[in-house]
């Protein structure tokens, strides 16, 4: 009962109401936005939070978190490009659905499954970041850089891309937190005599060049692009038979988006990929998937919804990011002076229902306003990318300066935001790159840390049942990606 | 369908220094090969001061982990090879252009100056001819996120021309 009174406490605050009113509105303005999204929209904010106090500053990012991921869906069904990765799935029904003249019902059904997807995954946060919490208390240093490894492990398994492409990017995003002085001996690293890389290369000039940059370089070659858009008359409450047929793939779903949230890295855009295939596997009528099945949208919105919460649980219990949008909310809670881990659940418990009664109003919030606002959020659509782009470019060099004044930073920027560019271009995701920076130090600290413990013998990890399991899982990760492309070379 | 394997075969034609897996695929070895000799002129810490392993080694291993990766990834592209890509279009060389001409400008002129020319320069370049929208981007818009970042976060901006005469203001 503490705890539910706990999670309401941002609905008693009125500064904490206009926060997620806010939060939640720039979401879902952000995920419509083609080429935007929850993550390059967080990443730009975090500047603005140094303004607000820690928890205002989190309910902020976790709004735009959940609103933006159901956003993608509007733009994923009216004009057939998803607004978010992990709205992709929701294009191969939504949109045929629309062209049938049925926009409406299609939106709401997305509307209704994401609004669901995300207040299960909430229930999940609520009872199992506590658990992770308390298990995470057994961990040592060999248990964290295993479980460090697990994460990094599951990079590979990230979007549609090579495997391997994903790994050798998570390895360069780990080597990019190598840069500067050594945090255990300041020996200088790759500093090439410059002082202003001794402090190390900070995640927003990477996280904005990569995400924001790099895509204002896609949209300079996709001009002649002309997107055909669904006239929406009104979003539509699924009806009474539309409930019948998707109650369990909505349920499916959200269990599946809220265990794939939870393992580390894994996002939104599995989730939703994998939603949808179980959803097209267990249906009586899998052959309209693809020509505008309502199972299809509820299987992929549901999921996707259901991974925020789930990405939050490793986030916040073990500081391990569960998505590239909450590696920038983890930034968000070390750039206010708050470590996530157990501690942070035994010291400061009603910061963190703060936050989970913050994301359960989110999806609240944004089922009222996509309910009643979805027409007017798909004309966002309309604002040509030749106004958009500058105007996302100057805020994106205001905001990388601002953390540390630093024009050094700026052009650090620009730099990732060619790399990022090329990246995407031959296949490469950005993603891991984020994870690995922000993994960087844990992995190589934990590692350092161990083998002074283990004396320098390596083989002491696997005398640790925690780290052992973790190495295991790894191992079955790598694998993972292999099993997980013949599957859905069989369902899709 | 039909086009990616028409791609495929197109590439699959092409000398092999001219495909895209063998660029990309040099590319990274050549640099993490360069990064990788920096490593050996790391200082060394003396055993007593050391923390498990040298400082060097950590990004040692990563840099020849990305190496073997990409040796993997190239080997594979004989199975299976890349799609090629579009040529990049006039608009993506204009645009990288603008990103060097703001370096250049925020360097040597003024941080606000550089971002209304790129504003300018790319709106235009995008297709864009209205003066009114071209004002809107290149010095409307970029007042109100300076005067914002200014106001409510406390930035002070770099100086330079145009912002020294809004510092005097």
């Amino acid at each position: 009962m503490d705890n539910l009174l706990l999670m309401m406490a941002p609905l008693f605050s009125s500064k904490l109401l206009l926060v997620l009113f806010f939060g939640t509105l720039f979401g879902l303005i952000l995920g419509v936005l083609p080429g935007l999204g929850p993550t390059t929209g967080g990443a730009l904010i975090l500047p603005f939070t140094m303004t607000l106090d820690p928890l205002s500053a989190i309910v902020l990012l976790t709004s735009i978190y959940c609103a933006g991921t159901y956003g993608g869906a509007i733009t994923a069904i009216l004009i057939n490009t998803p607004g978010t990765p992990a709205a992709a799935a929701t294009c191969l029904d939504g949109y045929p659905l629309a062209q049938k003249g049925e926009a409406g019902r299609a939106l709401g059904m997305a509307t209704v499954s994401s609004t669901v997807g995300g207040i299960f995954s909430v229930i999940i946060l609520v009872f199992f970041a506590p658990l992770l919490a308390k298990l995470a208390y057994e961990f040592g240093q060999p248990e964290y850089f295993a479980l460090a490894i697990f994460g990094l492990t599951m990079l590979a398994s990230i979007g549609d891309g090579s495997p391997i492409k994903n790994l050798i990017a998570g390895a360069f995003g780990i080597l990019i937190s190598t840069i500067g002085k050594d945090f255990m001996t300041s020996i200088d690293r790759f500093t090439y005599g410059i002082n202003e890389l001794s402090e190390g290369i900070g995640f927003i000039p990477v996280v904005v060049g990569l995400f924001a940059i790099s895509e204002m370089l896609t949209q300079s070659t996709l001009l002649d692009q002309v997107f055909k858009r669904v006239a929406l008359k009104a979003v539509k409450l699924p009806s009474l038979k539309d409930y019948k047929l998707t109650w369990k793939t909505i349920l499916r779903s959200s269990g599946i988006g809220s265990f794939i949230g939870v393992l580390p890295a894994e996002g939104g855009t599995v989730a939703s990929l994998i939603g949808y295939s179980e959803a097209k596997r267990f249906s009586k009528n899998p052959e309209e998937f693809g020509k505008g099945s309502i199972e299809g949208i509820a299987g992929a919105e549901a999921a996707n919804n259901a991974a925020t919460g789930g990405a939050m649980v490793p986030t916040l219990a073990l500081g391990i990011p569960g998505s590239a949008t909450t590696a920038v909310i983890l930034t968000g809670l070390i750039i206010h002076g708050v470590r996530p881990g157990p501690d942070l659940f035994r010291e400061q418990p009603e910061f963190l229902y703060g936050i989970f009664g913050a994301m359960l109003i989110a999806n609240i919030l944004f089922f009222i306003f996509g309910f009643f606002g979805a027409k007017i959020f798909a004309r966002i659509t309309l604002v040509p990318n030749k106004i958009l782009w500058p105007m996302i470019f100057a805020v994106s060099v205001c905001g990388t300066y601002s953390l540390s004044q630093s024009i050094i930073d700026v052009w650090i920027m620009l730099l990732f935001g060619v790399i990022g560019f090329f990246m995407r271009r031959y296949g490469f995701s950005v993603v891991p790159v984020i994870i690995g920076l922000i993994l960087g130090e844990l992995v190589e600290g934990t590692l350092r840390q161990s083998l002074v413990i283990f004396d320098g013998n390596w083989l002491m990890f696997l005398t640790r049942p925690i780290a052992l399991t973790f190495f295991i899982l790894s191992l079955i990760a790598l694998a993972f990606p292999l099993l997980r492309s013949k599957k859905r070379k069989k369902i899709l | 369908m039909k086009n990616v394997r028409k791609q495929k075969r197109a590439n699959k034609s092409l000398p092999f220094f001219f495909k895209d897996e063998f660029k990309v695929s040099f590319i990274i070895i050549f640099i993490s090969t360069i990064l990788l000799i920096t490593t050996f002129s790391f200082d060394i810490v003396p055993p007593i001061l050391n923390r498990g392993i040298q400082p060097a080694t950590f990004p040692k291993g990563l840099l020849v982990l990305i190496i073997s990766l990409t040796l993997i990834v190239y080997y594979l592209s004989f199975k299976k090879p890349w799609k090629i890509e579009k040529k990049l279009p006039k608009t993506f060389y204009l645009t990288l252009t603008s990103f060097l001409l703001f370096v250049l400008i925020s360097k040597t002129l003024d941080f606000f100056l550089a971002i209304s020319v790129l504003s300018i320069f790319v709106s235009y370049y995008w297709g864009e001819r209205r003066i009114f929208h071209l004002l809107l981007v290149s010095i409307i818009f970029p007042i109100i996120v300076f005067v914002f970042f200014e106001t409510i976060l406390g930035l002070r901006f770099p100086p330079g021309i145009i912002t020294n005469i809004y510092y005097q203001v």
